[in-house]
């Protein structure tokens, strides 16, 4: 089974969030980036799993410049077989999606896996995109994902309830928590990864959107503490004050 | 230039999140003078698809052939069509699971520049330009669109549906799909939603964590929550350990979610459980330790412990409804 599992690099979680030149870009400096953890922890690690019992073989793809082999190395180190970095300024969904379709239009994968949005922009966009572009099935926010020959079923969580939802492959499927459980690298996946090949397409594809202007929240005002013996007050509170009830 | 939204249903009405896309894509074509268009999937009546034009739509298509359940290959083509009978422009989803599997293929197919998870209407004085949370709720960004053809997904809770108008009329659209066939098969649903509130729709959420000592103490809890109509939602570490299923974990790997008030008992406040709830309007925090990092992100804070208070704010919450109802 040949799977493809898409990658994106993210500030860490405890980033603190900061912006430059006149708020239009986003301040790097200082900041430590990871996998995307909904790519990792869920799609990747259930790729290698479907590996593992099904045999084949594991290709990770992912958008940037050279600076995103840092995050490419972490996932050859959990276990991914070999690496694709799309040379591009991932500027946007569509351009990345485009670009990722195109790569894999002659590969022959039988799954695409990403994970259900990124930590950083929150799109839920590129891998609805690949599907529509390389005309598959696309499934989003898979909890569970199984392989039977050539059907693919995925759990999915609507509206409180779960739906089995299945399809044939090829298709493509995007993670949410409960697909997998998140692999720390060992030694000897950190030493391998080292060596895995990493293969460099370019891509001219523009983006669609632009981000002209970032702004931070405004500042919580300070909190209003309460006795704990006075919870009529809180509740007078939360509806003459807070106007929530 | 005429927009349309997808508005999906659920128990024979428009869903909530629905009707805060259609008044949201109705509020944009009067911003650009043009109409809106609702296409309404789904087991609903004509009187009930009609009250989209409440909302602002001035026309209603309502599918006829499509399955009773949300197939998101179906509702690709459904809308498309319907795009393209109308000539839109602008294509409108709510951010929820129909949009985020839809909205992104339409996205592609048009090769329409796509901004998902709007908070706010577009800014149309110079270009189109949509504002949207980034960096999980710690930012937000304005997004300029720079297609002919534009597709927005809102954020639920985040933009509130207006009532204006009147009935709209309704048109029985048949999208010609008999000669589609879905790839999709929905085989079967092995956890029926069991009654309570949605938590992804909730307004008011009560939300517990570690701090409860144990499962068993989680009665209160659900006491609190269902005296207050409330969903009820829970921190990852409790989710992790089997405490509490995982369908109720929010925070960064788990769900988001923005509700009106979310109560939080015993939860520290980890900034993995913050990007889950930041979008919530209030914040209430209930925990013994005065130095929980939680008390920094809330707007009301009660020191004390859970087993003594949340009973407490339960009796007060009865007390406040017998008043008021």
């Amino acid at each position: 089974m040949k799977i493809l599992v898409c990658i994106s690099q993210v500030p860490d979680t405890t980033t603190k969030i900061a912006f430059t030149d006149n708020d239009t870009r986003f301040n790097e400096d200082k900041v430590q980036y990871i996998v995307n953890p909904y790519d990792e922890w869920y799609a990747l690690v259930r790729a290698l799993e479907l590996k593992e019992t099904l045999g084949g073989n594991v290709t990770i793809i992912t958008a940037g410049n050279a600076s995103v082999e840092a995050i490419i190395r972490k996932a050859l180190a959990i276990g991914a077989d070999d690496a694709v970095r799309i040379d591009m300024d991932a500027a946007d969904a569509w351009s990345v999606a485009k670009s990722i379709a195109d790569y894999a239009a002659d590969k022959g994968f039988d799954l695409i896996l990403a994970g259900k949005e990124t930590i950083d922009y929150n799109g839920s966009e590129v891998p609805g995109m690949i599907a529509a572009l390389l005309n598959q099935p696309y499934i989003a926010l898979g909890s569970k994902l199984d392989v039977n020959g050539n059907t693919v079923s995925v759990e999915v969580e609507v509206d409180g309830e779960v739906e089995i939802i299945s399809t044939a492959l090829p298709c493509v499927v995007s993670a949410a928590k409960g697909m997998a459980e998140q692999r720390i690298p060992n030694m000897r996946g950190i030493m391998a990864a080292r060596t895995k090949a990493i293969t460099v397409v370019s891509s001219a594809e523009q983006a669609l959107v632009k981000v002209h202007k970032f702004s931070l929240p405004k500042p919580k005002s300070e909190v209003k503490l309460i006795d704990a013996d006075q919870m009529d007050t809180l509740v007078q509170l939360l509806h003459t004050e807070a106007k929530v009830i | 230039m005429s927009v349309i939204i997808f508005a999906e249903t659920a128990k024979g009405s428009i869903k909530k999140a629905s009707l805060e896309a259609i008044s949201y894509g109705a509020q944009i074509a009067a911003q650009l003078q043009t109409t809106a268009t609702a296409v309404v999937g789904g087991a609903i009546s004509t009187e009930e698809a009609a009250r989209a034009g409440e909302y602002g739509v001035s026309k209603v298509l309502l599918a006829t052939n499509l399955p009773g359940h949300f197939d998101p290959m179906l509702v690709e083509q459904l809308v498309l069509k319907a795009v393209d009978a109308s000539s839109a422009k602008i294509v409108v989803f709510s951010h929820d699971y129909a949009g985020r599997s839809v909205a992104p293929r339409i996205a592609a197919r048009l090769k329409a520049g796509l901004v998902s998870g709007a908070v706010a209407l577009p800014d149309t004085s110079a270009g189109f330009v949509v504002r949207k949370n980034v960096f999980s709720g710690k930012a937000l960004a304005e997004y300029q669109i720079n297609t002919e053809v534009k597709v927005i997904t809102l954020l639920p809770n985040s933009v509130p549906a207006q009532k204006n108008g009147a009935a709209a009329a309704v048109e029985s659209f048949d999208a010609a799909l008999a000669g589609v066939q879905s790839s999709l098969k929905i085989e079967k649903k092995v956890r029926e939603h069991k009654g309570g509130v949605l938590l992804t729709e909730a307004e008011l959420v009560v939300s517990a964590g570690r701090g409860m000592k144990d499962p068993s103490n989680w009665n209160i809890i659900e006491e609190l929550a269902d005296t207050m109509g409330a969903a009820t939602a829970c921190s990852r570490p409790v989710s992790d350990i089997g405490w509490r299923p995982h369908h109720e974990h929010v925070g960064q790997t788990g769900i988001a979610i923005r509700p009106n008030l979310y109560i939080a008992v015993g939860i520290s406040g980890a900034i993995q459980h913050l990007a889950g709830v930041n979008g919530s309007k209030v914040i209430v925090v209930i925990n013994k330790d005065p130095e929980a990092p939680f008390f920094k992100a809330a707007d009301y804070g009660v020191v004390g412990d859970a087993m003594e208070v949340v009973p407490r704010l339960t009796e007060a919450f009865r007390k406040f409804k017998a008043a008021n109802s």
